[in-house]
């Protein structure tokens, strides 16, 4: 069900379902162009030279910490990629964006959530 | 939802990007599930921490599974299967990434020339990396 008036507590959000969405897309995508260009170029640093910069880019992309955003974002950009590539091929889909777009945080928030967990655990006691 | 949709009449280029979008973006999630399919099938049940997942998943090469805590992956990697797969994975994931960083620059740019510089630009980082993925990938 829409809501009858606009759904605005005190943080300025103004958009709808799909603002959030666009702006989380466009963050996780740059993300992963981020981790995967780091990811080559220090791969390619260590191997050919060994030196302490890749080494270094390598540790931090390596980081638990840095793995909770790389999850985030290829999990992100991957399911809310699916549900705007089916609605954008099949527009008859329209009917359900809404659905869709619940579905969407219900299947990902435990997807997201669980690994999350045991990577903070694992991270935090040292692993 | 997306701005881009407006476009479907604006350039045929436009049209043909929004849709490679898409079903690159398809296309690679079904790259991925079979790849971690094979990884499943080939032994890998109770090494896939995260890591490991996302190399099997984002680029199944022996160079690039080595790295993970598994004692023999070449017996399972070198063949031209992989090899084909592994580059029709990095080819359709660099032409999504570079494309939509693309569309994030166009977004923001005012000018012209800029816009031209950053085509040029991201056309030469894919076409450098695209050979050096052919480069990895032989070597494997």
């Amino acid at each position: 069900m829409a809501a009858s008036r606009p759904m605005v507590l005190r943080t300025g959000y103004r958009g709808k379902t799909g603002m959030l969405n666009w702006a989380l897309h466009r963050i996780t995508g740059l993300g992963i162009v981020l981790f995967v260009g780091m990811h080559v170029i220090a791969a390619f640093g260590l191997q050919q030279f060994g030196n302490d910069l890749a080494t270094a880019i390598t540790a931090f992309y390596e980081s638990w910490g840095f793995q909770l955003f790389v999850y985030f974002c290829v999990l992100f950009h991957a399911f809310n990629g699916t549900r705007l590539a089916l609605v954008d091929l099949f527009p008859g889909l329209l009917r359900y964006q809404r659905e869709l777009y619940w579905l969407q945080w219900i299947i990902f928030l435990p997807a997201y959530l669980l690994p999350a967990f045991f990577l903070v655990q694992t991270g935090l006691a040292g692993g | 939802m997306q701005p881009t949709r407006t476009s479907r009449s604006a350039a045929p280029l436009d049209y043909s990007l929004w849709l490679f979008t898409r079903l690159s973006g398809l296309g690679l999630m079904l790259l991925a599930a079979i790849s971690m399919a094979a990884a499943f099938v080939m032994g890998g049940r109770t090494l896939l921490d995260l890591p490991t997942m996302m190399r099997w998943m984002f680029f199944p090469n022996p160079n690039h599974v080595i790295n993970s805590n598994i004692p023999d992956v070449s017996a399972g990697w070198s063949n031209p299967f992989w090899q084909i797969f592994g580059f029709l994975l990095i080819l359709l994931a660099s032409g999504h990434g570079l494309n939509g960083v693309r569309m994030v620059f166009e977004d923001y740019l005012r000018s012209p020339l800029a816009v031209l510089i950053v085509r040029w630009s991201l056309l030469l980082i894919w076409l450098g990396g695209l050979s050096v993925a052919v480069f990895v990938i032989r070597a494997s």
